[in-house]
């Protein structure tokens, strides 16, 4: 499996695409800094782009590198190594690429400009983190959705769709929720919902972690006690890890039972 | 003035000495005491105490004097009541340093505690540890000035306020600083009066608190850092310069709360990073000017009922929403202000910008009807209706625009 880890891993490093994604984190990380003095200020900027480029792009090369590589993928499978040690190494290897990407193209500018000095330091952590962990959610459903469509074109499709879901009409659906139902105590239901969608689990994680959760009134009271504390913070990276765990584990039950 | 001299040690001498006209308190015998001096002064007479502790409580002064600390003597009330009270007309009291105030939860004892007086000066005064600091009730023509205020409130319902008016007129409350009470200044009933140049920080409740107050001005002073920011009810004719509001953060609080004001003055101002810069609900006739609302939560959030307000030449600095409004526009008129994010072009260059801007955001009338979906912020959902609606407004205010919204800040 680390065999195939490291090669997908080296070829994805020696792509065009790595490198233009890092250089797009370094110009961006730059950028916001020379703009813009205050670190904790850039911060925030950067959660935007962090919360819907991450899953966007992870969800693209996602199934892009599985159609790609379909044919050596056969090739693979034609020798005596096991199914989930080829369909983990792929997935393992462009997850940590793209991570690696988006770590040293964001960190390499913040650490110039002093974030070590600055007490945003741990929020800056926790983003870096989260921006990860969306990367390897979002690459692990698009290698589930790359292994249910044989058709490049469904893929693609589907693709993009699971990211608009998640990044938009998740939030639409919720708030038309919110919208109809406001008589009722909402509240535990808000909290309860974000939980089934990591990029909003991601938001709230890191607002909060900001000071903008004052604005949240009385409804952020009730997240702040949740996400505010060491528990929910916890309990929340936990859930951000179910959301890794379950697609991987999906990953190997169905590529073990494909017909290729 | 005569002068007359008494050294409390030698009280015997006090008959030969009255001719000075002036009389000095020390500290340096057992029964020196400032009750003492002030039973045996004269009305008009000059008392100056020097440095030094006395253990004193309910001094009261009943006849015109003043009293002139010397290197701020202590009095120290050892939390059994009031330290002094006036009951006189003319009353100066200057330099003293008074701590210890007893607390209780059915008297407002007080360090200075002024009943049904005239012409009265509190001025560079410490308080430290006081229940209530300066307590005037029923008084008229006052100063008080310069005075520093350290409390040591942590609950509301066992602390008092630092300046506290009843029924009163005519007084000046100037360059205080405050700190760590419930509220820093309150009024209630007080008319006719100024408060500038105060520094109120770290209250628990209300950095400035007044209601039924009417036709006072407040300007210069600054109010940061308190529980829930300054709230001012159920007043005519108040005028607010050159005030900052800052930092008051927290789920429930604002920079200031406007609640049944009528026909105010707020110019110039700077509120900056409050969770709500201006909260208003029943205030008619208000004109805000000048003012620069910079990186709070809301800039301005008119609750219901406020008719006739104006707005104009205000800068609106990175404010997450810079208007929340519910119902109908009411006469209320936004024109010529400043915001930051403001898109349009001004093709004339004559500063003023081409489109009329819209201060209400779709999300922002939605947080108003259901609060709990501000946890949608900063959603890309959220940006994509707001830029839909700025397109075609369907939801908010058709006509609640700037029709002339500035290219740059207002200086």
């Amino acid at each position: 499996m680390l065999k195939i880890l490291k090669y997908g891993f080296f070829d994805l490093m020696r792509s065009r695409w790595s490198y233009i994604y890092f250089l797009f984190y370094l110009s961006l990380g730059f950028i916001l800094l020379f703009l813009n003095q205050d670190v904790g200020k850039a911060v925030i900027t950067l959660l935007n782009i962090i919360l819907i480029l991450t899953p966007l792009i992870g969800t693209l090369f996602g199934v892009m590198y599985y159609y790609n590589s379909r044919e050596f993928t056969e090739l693979l499978l034609a020798q005596p190594i096991k199914r989930s040690n080829i369909f983990l190494g792929q997935y393992l290897g462009i997850a940590l690429s793209l991570s690696l990407s988006l770590v040293l193209g964001l960190g390499i500018p913040f650490l110039a400009y002093g974030i070590f000095q600055s007490s945003e330091i741990f929020n800056f952590f926790i983003l870096i983190l989260i921006g990860a962990m969306l990367t390897f959610i979002f690459v692990a459903l698009a290698f589930n959705i790359a292994l249910i469509f044989e058709d490049k074109i469904k893929g693609f499709g589907f693709a993009i769709l699971t990211w608009l879901f998640f990044a938009v009409i998740y939030d639409g659906i919720f708030l038309i929720l919110l919208l109809v139902f406001d008589d009722y105590p909402l509240d535990k239901f808000a909290l309860f919902t974000t939980v089934f969608n990591p990029i909003d689990l991601s938001r709230i994680l890191i607002l909060l972690k900001l000071d903008i959760s004052a604005l949240l009134g009385y409804t952020g009271a009730v997240f702040q006690n949740f996400f505010g504390t060491n528990f929910g913070m916890f309990s929340s990276i936990t859930v951000l890890s179910f959301w890794i765990v379950l697609p991987v584990t999906f990953i190997i039950y169905k590529s073990k039972r494909k017909d290729f | 003035m005569i002068h007359k001299k008494i050294f409390i040690p030698l009280i015997l001498f006090i008959s030969f000495t009255q001719i000075f006209g002036q009389i000095v308190v020390k500290k340096s015998d057992k029964n020196s005491s400032i009750q003492e001096a002030i039973n045996s002064a004269a009305p008009g007479d000059t008392l100056f105490v020097e440095q030094g502790v006395y253990y004193e409580f309910d001094i009261s002064i009943t006849k015109p004097l003043t009293l002139i600390g010397l290197n701020y003597p202590v009095i120290d009330g050892e939390e059994k009541g009031n330290i002094i009270q006036v009951a006189s007309d003319s009353v100066t009291i200057s330099g003293f340093k008074l701590i210890n105030v007893g607390a209780s939860y059915t008297k407002e004892y007080s360090a200075i505690h002024t009943f049904n007086v005239s012409n009265f000066t509190i001025e560079n005064n410490i308080f430290e540890n006081p229940y209530y600091a300066i307590h005037i009730e029923k008084s008229k023509r006052g100063i008080i000035r310069k005075n520093i205020i350290h409390g040591n409130a942590k609950v509301e319902s066992s602390s008092g306020n630092g300046i506290h008016l009843w029924h009163s007129a005519r007084v000046e409350i100037i360059d205080n600083k405050i700190e760590q009470m419930r509220d820093g200044i309150y009024l209630e009933f007080v008319k006719h009066s100024t408060v500038k140049g105060n520094e109120s920080r770290k209250n628990i409740r209300y950095g400035l608190h007044f209601m039924f107050s009417n036709n006072n001005t407040y300007d210069n002073n600054v109010f940061e850092n308190n529980g829930a920011g300054v709230a001012v009810m159920f007043s005519k004719n108040i005028f607010m310069r050159n005030n900052t509001f800052k930092l008051n953060w927290g789920t429930a609080s604002y920079g200031l709360l406007l609640k049944e004001i009528y026909d105010a003055n707020i110019i110039d101002n700077i509120f900056e990073k409050n969770t709500i810069g201006i909260s208003a609900e029943g205030s008619n006739r208000v004109t805000y000017e000048g003012n620069n609302f910079i990186s709070n939560g809301w800039a301005i959030r008119f609750l219901g009922a406020c008719y006739g307000n104006k707005l104009h030449q205000n800068n609106f600095l990175n404010n997450a929403f810079d208007i929340s409004y519910s119902g109908r526009l009411n006469g209320n008129l936004f024109d010529k202000n400043y915001w930051s994010e403001y898109t349009g072009y001004d093709l004339n260059h004559d500063g003023i910008g081409d489109i009329p801007y819209r201060p209400i955001k779709l999300f922002s009338y939605i947080v108003n009807r259901t609060p709990e979906s501000i946890i949608l912020l900063r959603s890309l959902f959220i940006d994509i209706i707001n830029f839909s609606e700025k397109v075609s407004p369907v939801f908010t205010p058709d006509n609640l625009k700037d029709f002339h919204p500035l290219m740059k800040p207002v200086k």
